[in-house]
């Protein structure tokens, strides 16, 4: 189960809620689940990177999820 | 840290492939390209900084002779919304915007119409016919006036983004971004001392040398080709396609040469509209900006209003912070809010912090990406506030934040938990530096500060193609500003265990080769690096099977050794090895030409922090400031060129030292620039600054091959507290605004008595 951080432009989608215990194989997976309890929180997870285990994925799609996998989601940076 | 590897030309300092052609004038820059039948393109800029477009009347510049085409806003399509990358991109209908105004200009220099003529002074003839009828709007351009709920609107169809509740009215702050741990009234009532201050840094402009420039030619069939300088063909390119509602496979962009662009030639501003003019003219239209013209409309980056609080313990543990930090998006919404929150407290171990920001519409050009955008700006408070804590406590500043320095495993403020950096190194080696240790000249005074970069991976290609005598030849899509391409080579030649001198690189262009993202980020030698390095490894893999084959054995029967194919030991031995070039040369009877190609979308960058130090002498009479001594310290992973990455810590030196002594936009109460000039905006010169000491620390990044981090962004971070502090051992109290010019530090002097 991977604990889920969400940033606080997500929190007006999760009701303020800001970790959530999600069991999923890997970030399109995470993606759908979030999408089913948050509804509307998709759109913008969709374009932020996300962090997994301290490693940061700027378009993570497939990238796998371990058993106790830690998941923040960032603001994408792409620098100058 | 990881043990040193002893590499064979990674870490050596070979000549730039590009060095001759540059340096004896042969190297073709943006404005170079000429094509038969050129004609010449300007475009008529507004007079005033907030303003409806009553009306345009093109008709006497239509008229005159010479004149080949005439477009305004009305010319380009409506265009829809989307992101365009890169910070200072944003939405694509706001750049199309930007490019040409349609029924608004939002400051002074914006875009109202554009001609192409047969000479660039008949070209300026017709923009003095068109005639622009303006009904003029209040205007705003203090961002803390622009925050205000009466301040006039630059969008009303703009709301902010980012709150927990969506708002009812609209207002000038298009996004805000919080990040916060802990709880800060519990940190601060744990402090022994506590900082406070407010700090202004001013808006400034990246400085490139090559203005932008362009010449664009369309075939009969709606075919465009153009070549311009620029960060990123493939990224401009898709810009412009949306902007003017093309196919990518209709638009060519070849990059040329680039003099300099740290993050201001990421997004189009002449190219969409040399498209359109060619093809109302039939001709081949070249663009060039004049340097006025770089100030006036190009994306300079935010000014900001930072507000910072630190509490720290007796012994220097940080127990909270907190920030509030305004930033200028210029016309449209884009400031670097988000790298700047997460950056600003990035190199420490905090519980309890928030940090918030506002990106916040002002009547100033767009800004666009400069070097770790949002950083410096971000970073200098907290610096500076480090710096007042280090000075009530009698504590050695780098002393303080190695006691609370971040190292691998801290959860970073914005989220996930650090891989291995650098910091620590990059501290103790500042500390026992001889610029640190000598005694400070006398009269002058010394500053210390951090600083910190993300860097990016993102997606390059390349491919390698092996030559029938073994010389090789790399082909990617990354414009080459920071000699990327002897790094490319330096890389190969590792990889593939061929001589340096036996590899070529060069930048395709967008028919040519795969797609690559911008040379920004930091992220070119890390991203396609690591394309080059997997193309040379599909190479290795080929040759090995080519060289079994040759063999009559099984290819798990081979290995890859110093450029050759080798029995594995212990069998086979009476077989002797085979090089790339022998295998290149009877490639023909194995397969045909060797060539190896990756696309990849490069994950785990690695961060960069850095440590400057300066001495900085005051002129108490003048105001003037010499910088007498400055020393970059920073983490780059490995350096697979030590001089380029040197290169890298002294333009970001050089351009943090400017910011933080000279540069600023200067606006009068019109909103219209008074300094659109090298003279009059004041980027430091060789003259200016003392020779750059630099320390490359090397903490190699695992995600990567060699260990690559980016170096080129962390740089700029710091110089700007560096030299706050700096000034504060000079004078003895805090001048907490920059620049630092000497107006403001005779001022500050005279008032402070």
């Amino acid at each position: 189960m991977a604990r889920v951080h969400f940033p606080d432009n997500i929190l007006p989608y999760t009701g303020g809620v800001r970790e959530a215990v999600v069991a999923a194989r890997n970030v399109r997976d995470l993606l759908r689940e979030l999408e089913a309890r948050y509804p509307g929180c998709h759109e913008t997870l969709d374009r932020a990177s996300v962090a997994i285990d301290g490693q940061i994925y700027q378009d993570a799609f497939l990238e796998p999820l371990g058993t106790n996998s830690d998941v923040h989601f960032l603001p994408r940076i792409e620098g100058g | 840290m990881a043990e040193a590897v002893d590499y064979k030309y990674v870490g050596s300092r070979p000549v730039r492939p590009d060095g001759a052609d540059k340096v004896t004038g042969r190297a073709q820059y943006g404005a170079d390209i000429n094509l038969p039948n050129q004609i010449y393109g300007r475009i008529l800029r507004s007079t005033v900084a907030h303003a409806r477009i009553k009306s345009i009347d093109t008709s006497a510049a239509e008229a005159m002779d010479g004149v080949f085409a005439v477009v305004t806003g009305a010319d380009f399509p409506v265009g829809e919304h989307g992101e365009i990358g890169g910070e200072g991109g944003g939405d694509v209908a706001d750049v199309a915007q930007n490019v040409m105004a349609r029924d608004k200009v939002y400051y002074h220099g914006h875009a109202v119409a554009a001609v192409a003529a047969r000479s660039q002074s008949i070209a300026d003839a017709a923009l003095a016919a068109i005639k622009v009828e303006y009904e003029k709007l209040p205007l705003v351009l203090n961002v803390l006036d622009a925050m205000k709920d009466d301040s006039p609107l630059l969008n009303a169809q703009c709301f902010t983004k980012g709150l927990a509740e969506k708002p009812t009215k609209p207002s000038n702050i298009a996004n805000v971004m919080t990040l916060a741990r802990g709880n800060l009234d519990e940190g601060f009532a744990a402090a022994d001392v506590i900082h406070e201050s407010e700090h202004v840094v001013p808006m400034s402009h990246q400085g490139y040398i090559e203005p932008h420039a362009c010449t664009a030619t369309v075939n009969e069939d709606g075919r465009a080709t153009v070549w311009l300088c620029t960060q990123g063909h493939f990224d401009t390119r898709a810009q412009t396609a949306k902007i003017l509602g093309k196919s990518l496979a209709d638009l060519r962009f070849i990059a040329t040469e680039i003099g300099g662009g740290f993050g201001g030639k990421t997004v189009v501003y002449l190219e969409p509209v040399a498209v359109k003019l060619a093809e109302k003219s039939g001709r081949p239209v070249k663009m060039a900006m004049t340097r006025e013209e770089v100030f006036r409309a190009t994306g300079p980056t935010s000014g900001s209003v930072a507000r910072i609080k630190v509490g720290a313990k007796k012994d220097g543990t940080i127990t909270a912070a907190q920030a509030w930090i305004a930033m200028e998006a210029g016309a449209f919404a884009g400031a670097p809010i988000g790298p700047g929150a997460m950056a600003i407290f990035a190199p420490y171990k905090l519980e309890h912090f928030k940090v918030e920001t506002f990106d916040v519409l002002v009547n100033k050009p767009k800004v666009a990406a400069y070097r770790a955008p949002g950083a410096p700006q971000t970073m200098h408070c907290m610096e500076v506030a480090l710096n007042e804590i280090a000075i009530k406590l009698g504590m050695d500043p780098i002393d303080l934040r190695l006691k609370n320095a971040a190292e691998e495993g801290t959860q970073a403020p914005y989220g996930p938990k650090f891989p291995v950096i650098g910091f620590k190194e990059c501290l103790e080696a500042a500390k026992k530096h001889p610029n640190y240790t000598r005694p400070v000249p006398a009269g002058a005074g010394r500053g210390v500060a951090a600083g910190f970069w993300f860097n990016v991976g993102m997606q390059s290609s390349a491919e390698v193609y092996v030559n029938d005598d073994g010389t090789v030849n790399v082909v990617e899509g990354s414009p080459d500003i920071g000699g990327s391409r002897a790094s490319m080579c330096i890389m190969a030649a590792e990889t593939l265990g061929v001589p340096y001198d036996r590899v070529r690189a060069m930048v395709g262009d967008t028919d040519t080769t795969g797609f690559c993202n911008v040379t920004g980020g930091s992220r070119t030698t890390f991203a396609t690096g690591m394309a080059v390095i997997q193309a040379c490894e599909d190479i290795i893999a080929q040759c090995k099977q080519r060289a079994a084959a040759t063999w009559g054995i099984d290819a798990d029967q081979v290995d890859w050794k110093d450029g050759q194919v080798v029995p594995k030991p212990g069998i086979n031995a009476e077989l002797k090895p085979l090089t790339l070039a022998q295998l290149a040369a009877k490639a023909a009877r194995t397969g045909g030409p060797i060539a190896g190609r990756a696309s990849l979308n490069a994950q785990g960058a690695g961060p960069s922090f850095a440590v400057n130090i300066a001495d900085l002498a005051v002129d108490r009479e003048t105001g003037k400031v010499d910088v007498l001594a400055f020393t970059c310290i920073q983490d780059a992973g490995t350096a697979i060129h030590p001089s380029y990455v040197e290169g890298q810590y002294q333009g970001g030196a050089a351009q943090g030292l400017g910011w933080a002594l000279n540069e600023e936009y200067i606006f009068n109460k019109d909103g219209i620039m008074e300094n659109a000039g090298f003279l009059d905006y004041r980027v430091p010169v060789a003259s200016d600054l003392p020779m750059i000491d630099t320390v490359i620390i090397e903490v190699p990044n695992p995600s990567h091959p060699y260990g690559v981090r980016g170096v080129g962004e962390t740089g700029i971070v710091a110089p700007l507290a560096t030299c706050t502090n700096a000034m504060r051992d000079a004078v003895g109290f805090l001048i907490p605004d920059l620049p630092l010019s000497p107006p403001r530090v005779l001022a500050a002097i005279d008032a402070h008595g």
